[in-house]
């Protein structure tokens, strides 16, 4: 298929298109704001509805809306509008349904500033919403990913009836790259019997609600979903690995890090300094086994991130601490240099290496 | 010969209110207009958080539980997937007046083509008695226990009047259902606002005054008395808005 030149933002919204995706609600902000205004042009012609709401509160809240009546939607965001999605989340995740999020990061805490970052790395694998729950993250690090992976999303939400969510950040979602939309395989769609959409006389009335007044029905339900991702832990872990056979040094980095680390990596490869890339695609599930894999091979880790130190924290319990994980990182909407990584990865050889 | 019967729009399932409380009248209300317009199978109910948060088992239509005060951005989601079918909602003073405030404003401000019951006893009951939006200057509440003090707790609002002023209010009517011809009032209305959706014309809401014995600490009797005397002077009862009506000329 012929490839055509896109930015990130405007293919995750062509993207979301292609998987049947005719339903967006989302609020104005920086740096994703090419995601509503792609749609806004593209959905009124082909029958679908993208709709500005008063916030990003009403917007997820929409997105739950839409969601129970069986229908693929799609809501997006940056940083602080996340946080006031996170309700929402929860909501939709209690009430097992469907549908995509899009965070394309930025620094913070607070307001923070609107350059790239992975800051919200956290909130996104632990804690987006309250109560005991997970989302499936998935986490580009180039422009056709961010096509694959957004049509992958709708599919993985629709299976496994949760919200998906795609963590990318300022830079992904700015920069342009070629793109070929034909590349992804859709999956099985399993029927949506619980969908609110009116029961026609010809069934009972559906139910979505995540309330449960009785603790053990509660307790039922969370488990059940537990079970869920138990298995998505065990089919839907993906990652990358890069020259990590033999080497002594591996970093760990998801999205636009990783790109950084793959040419701090050929530098020093051909210095001679064994060093290699796990890079993350899902960051929940997080790819445990395969760096578990590589502490057999490895001498020592380096997680590198935008952020304080964030993922570093499951790159150690991946290893089991049976090797020495380092941090390097950047935050603010700073990103590292190739140098700067390339000279942390100089540092550790001279510990860890064989060289 | 049925002289009296329960709505098929209503379940089976018992209601859990309160002695004296009328949301049992109100339920029976909007499934008697859903009866009425035979729409029960393409309609969608979105309950709220508060007292009405089991309204999805009472309601024999596909139901949704959003959360506090979310219910009208869960129905524009619902209605903007589904066009043809009648969403609604069922809130309580909380629920709409306080945390969903923008969430109502902005559904009437586009007209989203649904209808919201507003459920106003100025109390909120479910967590036991709390000072509401809609609480009156001078009220008991366990949060205003010397009386809401407008200079410390501000002013109660008045919803129907506020979503009057907008333009994408197509329909807005207070009643109350402290008295049987009051009732008969309330009926008429929940039914014309199921209808204008019907008809595409755009948003619907219609309050009303309801009693909440157990939390304003009176007897159902006493409590009905006091929307008389005391709801009914603060929110005057009647039709706010009705594009319609001026459609109809």
């Amino acid at each position: 298929m012929s490839k055509v030149l896109m930015k990130g933002n405007e293919v995750i919204a062509e993207a979301a298109i292609k998987a049947g995706c005719r339903l967006y609600f989302g609020y104005p902000i920086t740096p994703q704001t090419e995601i509503s205004e792609t749609l806004a042009k593209r959905m009124p012609k082909i029958g679908g509805l993208c709709l500005q709401a008063e916030s990003e509160i009403a917007a997820i809240n929409m997105v739950l809306g839409a969601a129970s009546t069986g229908n693929r939607v799609l809501t997006s965001s940056s940083s602080p509008g996340l946080s006031l999605k996170s309700e929402g989340v929860s909501y939709i995740v209690g009430s097992d349904l469907p549908c995509v999020i899009v965070n394309v990061q930025r620094g913070g805490p607070g307001l923070g500033g609107i350059q790239p970052s992975q800051a919200d790395y956290f909130q996104a694998t632990k804690a987006l919403g309250h109560g005991d729950m997970h989302i499936i993250v998935l986490a580009p690090a180039h422009v056709q990913e961010i096509a694959d992976i957004t049509m992958e999303a709708f599919d993985l939400a629709d299976i496994y009836r949760t919200p998906v969510m795609i963590l990318a950040d300022g830079a992904l979602g700015q920069m342009m790259e070629p793109v070929d939309f034909e590349s992804h395989k859709s999956r099985e769609i399993p029927e949506k019997t619980w969908a609110c959409n009116g029961h026609q006389g010809g069934r009972v009335h559906n139910i979505v609600n995540s309330l449960y007044i009785q603790p053990d029905e509660l307790e039922d339900i969370v488990n059940e979903r537990f079970k869920r991702y138990e298995y998505i832990k065990e089919h839907e872990v993906k990652s990358e690995e890069y020259l990590t056979e033999d080497a002594d040094i591996v970093i760990v980095s998801f999205g636009i890090t990783s790109r950084i680390a793959k040419t701090a990596i050929d530098r020093a490869r051909s210095e001679g300094i064994k060093v290699g890339l796990l890079r993350p695609i899902t960051v929940w599930p997080f790819p445990e086994k395969a760096i578990l894999k590589l502490t057999e091979t490895a001498k020592a880790f380096l997680s590198l991130e935008l952020n304080k130190g964030q993922m570093v924290d499951d790159v150690k319990l991946a290893t089991q601490f049976k090797r020495p994980v380092e941090f390097y990182g950047r935050t603010g909407g700073m990103l590292p240099s190739v140098d700067e990584v390339y000279n942390k990865i100089v540092e550790m050889n001279k510990t860890y290496g064989r060289n | 010969m049925v002289v009296f019967d329960k709505p098929k729009a209503l379940t089976d399932t018992p209601f859990h209110y309160c002695p004296g409380c009328t949301h049992g009248i109100v339920h029976r209300l909007v499934a008697e207009a859903i009866d009425e317009l035979g729409c029960e199978g393409r309609t969608v109910g979105v309950a709220p958080v508060g007292c009405s948060v089991f309204a999805y088992n009472y309601f024999n239509c596909d139901m949704i539980e959003a959360a506090h005060g979310r219910a009208p951005a869960v129905a524009t989601g619902v209605k903007r997937a589904m066009p043809d079918n009648i969403v609604f909602t069922y809130q309580g003073d909380g629920d709409l007046a306080a945390i969903g405030t923008a969430e109502t404003v902005h559904s009437a401000a586009r007209g989203e083509n649904i209808t919201i019951i507003f459920i106003n006893n100025a109390i909120y009951g479910m967590t036991g008695g709390q000072m509401a939006p809609t609480t009156l200057p001078g009220q008991v509440s366990t949060t205003s226990p010397y009386g809401r003090d407008p200079k410390i707790q501000g002013t109660p609002l008045k919803i129907c009047e506020m979503l009057s002023t907008l333009d994408g209010t197509t329909f807005a009517q207070r009643v109350a259902v402290d008295s049987v011809a009051h009732i008969k009032e309330a009926k008429k209305a929940i039914k014309k606002g199921f209808e204008i959706q019907n008809n595409k014309q755009g948003f619907s809401i219609i309050e009303v005054l309801s009693s909440c014995p157990t939390n304003w600490g009176k007897t159902p009797e006493q409590a009905l008395e006091w929307i008389r005397t005391d709801m009914i002077p603060y929110y005057p009862l009647g039709v706010y808005k009705d594009k319609t009506a001026k459609e109809d000329k």
